[in-house]
């Protein structure tokens, strides 16, 4: 039975597990139809030209683990931001893990979609926001078929979470091939300010696949910060579907740090539905082996006056690939429209890929739109002259890189986050930084 | 120190440096003149270590080792400094940043620890202010967007933090004004000692005025057909190099 089959077949026994008699269970079902009908994205389809899912769905996925796992602490606490406090929402093979969680309801909301799905003092929140940004496309309806866990996180008027919060997948492996379907909700509320950050990570070598849809509303002059650290182990995969709805004055920024991984698809979608509204997408991607990472981000500019940052650095060794899709919409309305857009790629082999493709779909006139794709290699003037000056080849390379993925780096908020982030580059280019930068 | 014998070197199979012999000592310091194209940067280049070039015949010794086969930043561990024509921009590593992680490669190497950041900041001090350089210019990415007399007026700054044993200077006086040279060259003799030597590559005698040579050699065709002087740079200034071509010809 190939995948496909058996998730549809196996959506009645989901339907046990949930109430079907809610609104949400009518959008789950639309949803399904809409996979039913669609299936999984292949070849033939535009935006999946170049990243094939065939060879991850051959697995025999357990669609839904069930054996309780607990890990310990120890063992995966490196996977946390731990030297500051932060929310915690974790969850083990797709289940909410309270021993390494830590949840609250004071002021805010940092729980569980399954709790915020079914009961009733969330009700008003998941009608006015679930499954209102996400689009009907085949990954995201299949998320949406069987959504029923993730995180829930709901800011209120006027709040400044003072701590991040850290969304974290781990997969236990207990089973030979995993498939998860973390289903998260984000509404930060006029005024409101929160910083997230967010991990996907298998714990063995047995086969992961994560389909992943996360929703995130700003409403008037909110800011959102959201960081996205790939670094998984190579048996995992990750299609990553991400819908952003911003209001006027809102600021979103999204930093995706893909380094690890076997397939990586990030679906990155910013819808602008105000003035005065920054959007920004940054990405590092830094992957060798047979790994791959393909980056699809659309901006759509609805309203005039709006701003969009894009910038994203990548960095391929030996047979890795990597796709930057580009997509900007300006529409008619969208007057003073400031986009732009930036992606820089290093190619350190001969048997590396890059395919880059900025796709900008103007209809307005009075608009700034610039973006800039180049592809390249390390320069080796640049690494005579640092190794002239008694920097190892390897230590040279490395600081070339860095300085190349900075620009990326600089903009993250979080000290803690960037210096993680710096570490996994150093530990990946195998060198021990005695510099920063 | 450096003694060179009979080298042969070339890029692309096309040879460059043709059975060229040169012998440094220590305090020395000697200045490499020559028409363009001749091959005075390549043999900067060669000394330095750097890989497109091939070593065909002969030695490079410094201090009695051969040094042709080591890495550019082996050289650079055993006191070789090239003072760049064209130093590289590097967007995104500052000044600082950059020596200090130079310096610390270097003492790594040589099994020492890394210097204490406060003996770190006393010499960035100290040689900054060597070389009249701005504090501000030092937490710049390095090289991006410095006009040409503040890269040459930083990699004496390097030059001065590394204290090689052997430093060569490629055209070090072209993008300088009169007064950045006279600082350059005043921050270069300063650094001089009886332990040290320089090399000093230039088209011009007039960095030589202030930078005086013991000994000017002429470099033509890949090989150095005369040897003088600090005088001799002066006639060279008058007379050009055909002069030399003919009698290398006859």
């Amino acid at each position: 039975m190939d995948l496909k089959e058996k998730l549809v077949s196996s959506y009645v026994a989901f339907e046990d597990g949930v109430n079907i008699n809610s609104d949400v269970h009518d959008i789950r079902t639309k949803a399904f139809h809409d996979f039913e009908k669609s299936g999984f994205p292949t070849k033939k389809m535009e935006a999946w030209k170049y990243t094939s899912l065939n060879s991850i769905l051959k697995e025999d996925y357990s669609i839904f683990p069930d054996k309780e796992k607990t890990v310990n602490l120890a063992d995966v606490k490196k996977y946390f931001i731990h030297d500051i406090d932060t929310y915690k929402i974790v969850f083990i093979d797709g289940k909410y893990s309270s021993f390494l969680s830590e949840t609250t309801h004071d002021q805010i909301d940092v729980c569980l979609m399954s709790s915020a799905l079914t009961k009733s003092k969330y009700k008003a929140v998941i009608e006015n926001y679930f499954n209102k940004a996400a689009k009907e496309e085949n990954m995201t309806s299949l998320n949406t078929a069987f959504a029923k866990e993730g995180a829930y996180i709901h800011i209120p008027k006027n709040t400044e979470v003072e701590k991040p919060i850290q969304i974290i997948n781990f997969t236990t492996g207990t089973e030979e091939a995993t498939m998860l379907q973390p289903r998260n909700l984000i509404v930060a509320e006029q005024n409101a300010h929160v910083q997230i950050i967010e991990r996907h990570q298998s714990l063995t070598k047995n086969a992961v696949l994560t389909n992943s849809v996360t929703e995130i509303f700003a409403d008037r002059h909110a800011t959102v910060d959201y960081y996205k650290i790939q670094n998984d182990a190579v048996s995992a995969s990750l299609v990553d579907n991400t819908y952003i709805e911003q209001q006027s004055e809102s600021t979103v920024s999204v930093h995706t740090f893909s380094f690890g991984g076997n397939i990586t698809r990030n679906n990155l979608n910013f819808f602008q539905k105000g003035e005065h509204i920054d959007s920004i997408l940054k990405g590092i991607t830094i992957i060798e082996g047979k790994q791959h990472v393909d980056h699809h981000t659309l901006v759509h500019h609805i309203e005039p006056n709006c701003e969009s940052h894009q910038d994203y650095k990548g960095i391929y060794d030996e047979r890795s690939t990597g796709v930057f899709n580009g997509k900007v919409i300006v529409e008619k309305e969208a007057q003073k429209t400031n986009a732009y857009q930036q992606n820089n790629n290093v190619l350190i082999s001969d048997k590396a890929t890059i395919n880059a493709k900025p796709q900008l779909e103007i209809f307005a006139d009075d608009v700034k739109c610039s973006h800039g794709c180049t592809i390249g290699q390390l320069d080796d003037q640049a690494l005579f002259y640092m190794q002239q000056r008694g920097i190892p080849k390897k230590e040279a390379r490395a600081l070339l890189m860095y300085a190349f993925a900075n620009t990326v780096l600089e903009s993250v908020k979080i000290p803690e986050v960037k210096e993680r982030i710096t570490r996994i580059i150093a530990n990946k280019l195998g060198v021990n930084i005695g510099f920063d930068i | 120190m450096l003694k060179i014998e009979n080298l042969h070197a070339e890029v692309e199979e096309k040879a460059i440096l043709k059975g060229l012999s040169l012998e440094v000592k220590a305090g020395e310091v000697h200045a490499i003149m020559g028409p363009n194209g001749a091959g005075k940067s390549t043999l900067a280049s060669i000394v330095a270590g750097k890989e497109e070039y091939e070593v065909t015949e002969g030695s490079i010794e410094l201090d009695g080792e051969d040094i042709s086969e080591l890495a550019p930043e082996e050289r650079a561990h055993e006191g070789v400094f090239l003072s760049f024509q064209y130093p590289v921009e590097i967007p995104g590593v500052t000044v600082t940043n950059f020596i200090k992680t130079a310096i610390n490669e270097s003492r790594k190497a040589r099994g020492l620890e890394e210097m204490p950041a406060k003996d770190m900041l006393k010499k960035i001090r100290e040689k900054s202010e060597l070389l009249e350089i701005d504090r501000k210019f030092l937490s710049r990415s390095l090289n991006e967007g410095f006009s040409g007399g503040e890269k040459k007026r930083n990699e004496i700054f390097q030059m001065a933090m590394l204290e090689p044993k052997l430093a060569i200077l490629d055209e070090t006086d072209s993008g300088l004004d009169i007064d950045a040279l006279r600082i350059v060259a005043n921050g270069v003799n300063k650094l001089k000692s009886k332990d040290n030597a320089v090399i000093v590559i230039t088209h011009y005698q007039r960095l030589l005025d202030y930078i005086v040579p013991d000994f000017v050699h002429v470099l033509h065709d890949g090989k150095i057909v005369k040897t003088g002087d600090a005088s001799l740079a002066l006639e060279l200034e008058k007379k050009g190099y055909d002069w030399i071509k003919e009698e290398v010809m006859s």
